[in-house]
């Protein structure tokens, strides 16, 4: 028996300790417990001391091989030794590990790849703008919603009512509402024209501010101000489904000729739809919700398909900066389908190349 | 009123009338049960024949980790599952990821006691939440009793009788991952893919699309996908209790669910049928 | 002085603050963890600020409503739940088994239930109408949804080969068209990001 213990003494070294990663906070312990001593441990702990003298009791499952400390101090070094109890009697104790840092560094090499795809991207783009600020016309394809803008606002300015616009139902974080809210100016801009009223329910209390904002602005810049009504834009609650219940009261109740539903929608999509369908508005919606794009095609007049909202601004504008950003996100599709499809191909092959990308 | 004028005017109804057909149309079957025969899919069959071959004495875990919000799909189909396991006298290691499908697990196996007349730690295993994600995936790869010191009730997994031959995947020859998310990947990702044990997923409808490639490359060895699998596997296990003359009134809330699911979406079918032969017969007109 | 705080400033912040986040994405260390975390905490205090905006629209919104007999009653029933709920929040506490909970649980589960069981009638009239033989592309949609929707019926795995065609039909062009937009998508999330922070999207600044 103590030939035994002896024996597991001469081969359990002390556990490693490496980092991880980049952050400055994690170490990693791998703990080199032979099989037969595991059995028997009904409690593991990690003894670590910091380089300041200050020691700490870390209890962890027992089965775990590795264990990664958290919210270290990059300033500090660690180290580690293994305690391994078995019904509440000491079986095991490790010498003390070597003292390790988190490792903190200043670029995450993983990264990388994404690091140069964006860098790529971005030389696309600004060669793009310089093309496009030399006059050189860009074509971009027709796209039937953003052409029926200009007749969805005229038909409400013929019927005398008014266009409701909802900004989806996410917050400002999320593109889709930021997209959202570039075409709302656009649309405000163009319904000012027509003196036509547009009411904008809002369900986040950030969009709200902003979209208020951006109306108001629209309508100076058109130099009609005063058409400018703080009751049409405005919160009306943050409960999906209570702000599907009152756009769609208020759709029926007011008889809107025209709906946009532009921004990130959730289950309530098809609530909101249905009901413009069935007050015979014309509606416009555009969201890169995949879920919810079939409700809208299925519902609406027209639908912006996922990234058509991205290019709305650029395509309802004109302006050359803008088309030239379009330009570039459609080279950088095209150059990745042609490396995934060269990808695929190789990998009939048994070619397996990655590129560190996927 | 000649024919063609009958399907104009009926592809031109008013949606009031949509709406009172369908809301009859749901109401019928869940008010008067029709209890359509389901037969089985060929993914639910795959699982369901899995299980049913399984030499007596196996063990299969069940992970409920789903939540309420999914429970009316996902909860029939685990309550079927264990009550499977059991006439099969196959035992189920019921366990969860989520703190919130511990509840809805105690619940499926309360049942089969109650129907079967199962006996807790010798016909099936309750181990209840353990926290980690992929990390009690791969220790259970290890050491399933290390990682659950203790069942649910307190118990402490080295003396449980069911348990006794089972040290870690290797002796489990089943695992299904019950989810409203896409937990099963992971079981699939560190449970199939490092330690080979099989493995199968129970997902809500909505989410079931994105399983697929799991399936044809051979990681799931077959899927349960939403209502109508819970439906198909819970009508199977209910002619398993009948052949066995078992008194109790067996769960049809699946079924229930399904008949109304599948009278709705027969009588959309028949609006669209009747709206395309309107169409067509006023298009003619003109 | 107004062109100043209204528009160049915000751009200028913008710019700043978007390089320093797009830096901050790649650098790991925790210097740069606590550049994230506090811009974490200011935009929860931002939030917090426009709550208090929101609920002030919210009220205004209601009260000048009253003023109309269509919408009175519904305005006067929002304005009444709304400071019954603050009351009975603030004096009773939103613990666990307090009447705020109760209210929440009975009334307001309820009520975004039957908002929900909606859709099971909006899709019904919505396919009704839709789904008509009008074109080539319509034919495909209407012809794709009825197998899909036959196939998931009880009837549908009576008919041979059906459940293979709906399997097939999901796993296949529904999930690779799916991948396609999420593609298109991902990259439109980065041109607008960009041209946001480089301040060649003004609009959300006014134009």
């Amino acid at each position: 028996m103590i030939l035994r213990v002896m024996l597991l003494f001469l081969f359990i070294s002390p556990p490693k300790v490496f980092s991880p990663d980049g952050t400055g906070k994690k170490l990693t312990i791998v703990m080199n417990i032979p099989d037969t001593l595991r059995t028997q441990i009904t409690t593991l702990n990690l003894l670590r001391e910091c380089s300041d003298g200050k020691l700490d009791t870390l209890n962890i499952l027992p089965f775990l091989k590795t264990y990664t400390d958290n919210e270290l101090d990059y300033r500090k070094e660690y180290r580690y030794k293994i305690l391994a109890y078995s019904n509440g009697n000491l079986i095991y104790e490790s010498e003390w590990s070597e003292y390790a840092r988190p490792t903190a560094k200043w670029f995450d090499k993983g990264k990388l790849p994404l690091f140069i795809v964006m860098m790529v991207f971005t030389i696309i783009m600004i060669f793009y703008i310089a093309q496009a600020r030399a006059n050189k016309p860009l074509y971009l394809r027709p796209i039937a919603g953003l052409e029926a803008v200009n007749e969805a606002i005229g038909r409400a300015t013929e019927m005398g009512r008014p266009i409701i616009y909802i900004n989806g139902l996410t917050g400002i974080s999320d593109i889709a509402t930021i997209a959202a809210l570039n075409i709302l100016s656009h649309v405000t801009k163009r319904a000012g024209q027509f003196e036509t009223r547009i009411v904008v329910p809002c369900y986040d209390p950030v969009v709200y501010t902003i979209a208020r904002e951006i109306v108001k602005e629209a309508y100076t810049t058109i130099g009609r101000p005063d058409l400018f009504n703080p009751d049409d834009v405005y919160f009306a609650t943050d409960s999906q489904f209570g702000y599907a219940a009152h756009v769609a009261a208020r759709m029926v109740r007011e008889q809107s000729a025209t709906n946009f539903f532009m921004g990130y929608y959730f289950a309530e999509s098809l609530i909101l739809s249905e009901t413009g369908a069935s007050t015979g508005a014309i509606q416009v919606a555009g969201t890169d919700s995949v879920a919810q794009l079939p409700f809208f095609v299925v519902t609406c007049d027209y639908t912006l398909i996922g990234e058509e909202l991205y290019a709305a601004s650029a395509y309802l504008s004109r302006e050359p900066l803008l088309t030239g950003t379009i330009k570039a996100q459609d080279l950088a599709k095209l150059l990745l389908v042609i490396i995934m499809v060269l990808l695929s191909l190789l990998s009939l092959f048994n070619v397996n190349i990655t590129l560190g990308l996927f | 009123m000649s024919v063609r004028d009958f399907f104009i005017k009926l592809s031109k109804i008013d949606r009031k009338y949509i709406y009172l057909i369908i809301l009859i149309g749901l109401i019928i079957p869940l008010v008067f049960p029709p209890n359509f025969p389901q037969k089985m899919s060929p993914q639910v069959k795959r699982v369901f024949e899995f299980i049913d071959t399984l030499p007596k004495g196996s063990y299969v875990i069940l992970s409920a980790d789903y939540d309420p919000s999914v429970a009316p799909e996902v909860h029939p189909m685990y309550k079927a599952v264990v009550k499977h396991c059991i006439l099969r006298g196959i035992i189920p290691i019921g366990m969860t990821l989520g703190v919130q499908g511990a509840g809805l697990a105690v619940e499926a196996f309360t049942e089969a006691e109650r129907v079967l007349g199962a006996r807790r730690d010798t016909d099936y295993v309750f181990l209840g939440y353990q926290a980690g994600g992929a990390v009690v995936i791969l220790g259970l790869g290890e050491d399933i009793k290390g990682v659950y010191k203790t069942d649910y009730f307190g118990t402490k997994t080295t003396e449980i009788y069911a348990l006794k031959p089972v040290k870690n995947y290797k002796d489990i020859a089943l695992v299904i991952s019950f989810s409203g998310s896409s937990i099963p990947v992971t079981w699939a990702v560190y449970a199939y893919t490092k330690y080979g044990v099989k493995v199968a997923a129970a997902v809500t409808g909505v989410s079931a699309g994105d399983f697929y490639p799991y399936i044809q490359a051979g990681q799931f060895i077959g899927m349960l996908a939403g209502m109508k699998a819970a439906a198909e596997y819970e009508y199977a296990v209910n002619q398993i209790l009948k052949e066995r003359n078992i008194r109790e009134k067996p769960s049809t809330d699946a079924i229930r669910m399904m008949d109304a699911n599948s009278i709705g979406q027969l009588l959309i079918i028949l609006f669209i049928i009747i709206g395309n032969i309107g169409y067509f017969l006023s298009r003619r007109r003109k | 002085m107004r062109h100043l705080f209204e528009k160049q400033i915000p751009l200028a912040l913008v710019f700043i603050i978007g390089i320093i986040m797009t830096i901050q994405y790649f650098v790991p260390h925790p210097t740069s963890q606590n550049v994230y975390d506090t811009s974490l905490m200011w935009s929860r205090a931002i939030s917090s600020m426009a709550y208090v905006m929101a609920i002030i629209s919210f009220l205004r919104f209601h009260t000048k409503r009253l003023k109309n007999k269509n919408y009175a009653p519904y305005s006067l029933v929002a304005i009444l739940s709304f400071t019954a709920m603050v009351l009975i929040g603030f004096i009773g506490g939103t613990a666990k088994d307090s009447l705020f909970q109760k209210i929440y649980e009975n009334m307001m589960v309820p009520l975004q239930a039957t908002t929900f069981s909606l859709l099971a009638f909006y899709m019904s009239s919505a396919a009704y109408r839709a789904f008509r033989i009008r074109g080539v592309e319509a034919t495909v949609l209407m012809i794709t949804a009825f197998i899909v929707i036959f196939g998931t019926t009880t009837i549908g795995n009576y008919v041979p080969k059906m459940n293979e065609i709906v399997e097939w039909i999901m796993a296949v062009p529904n999930l690779a068209s799916k991948r396609g937009i999420i593609i298109g998508v991902g990259l439109g999330v980065v041109a607008t990001s960009i041209k946001i922070i480089l301040g060649i999207e003004r609009n959300w600044v006014g134009g």
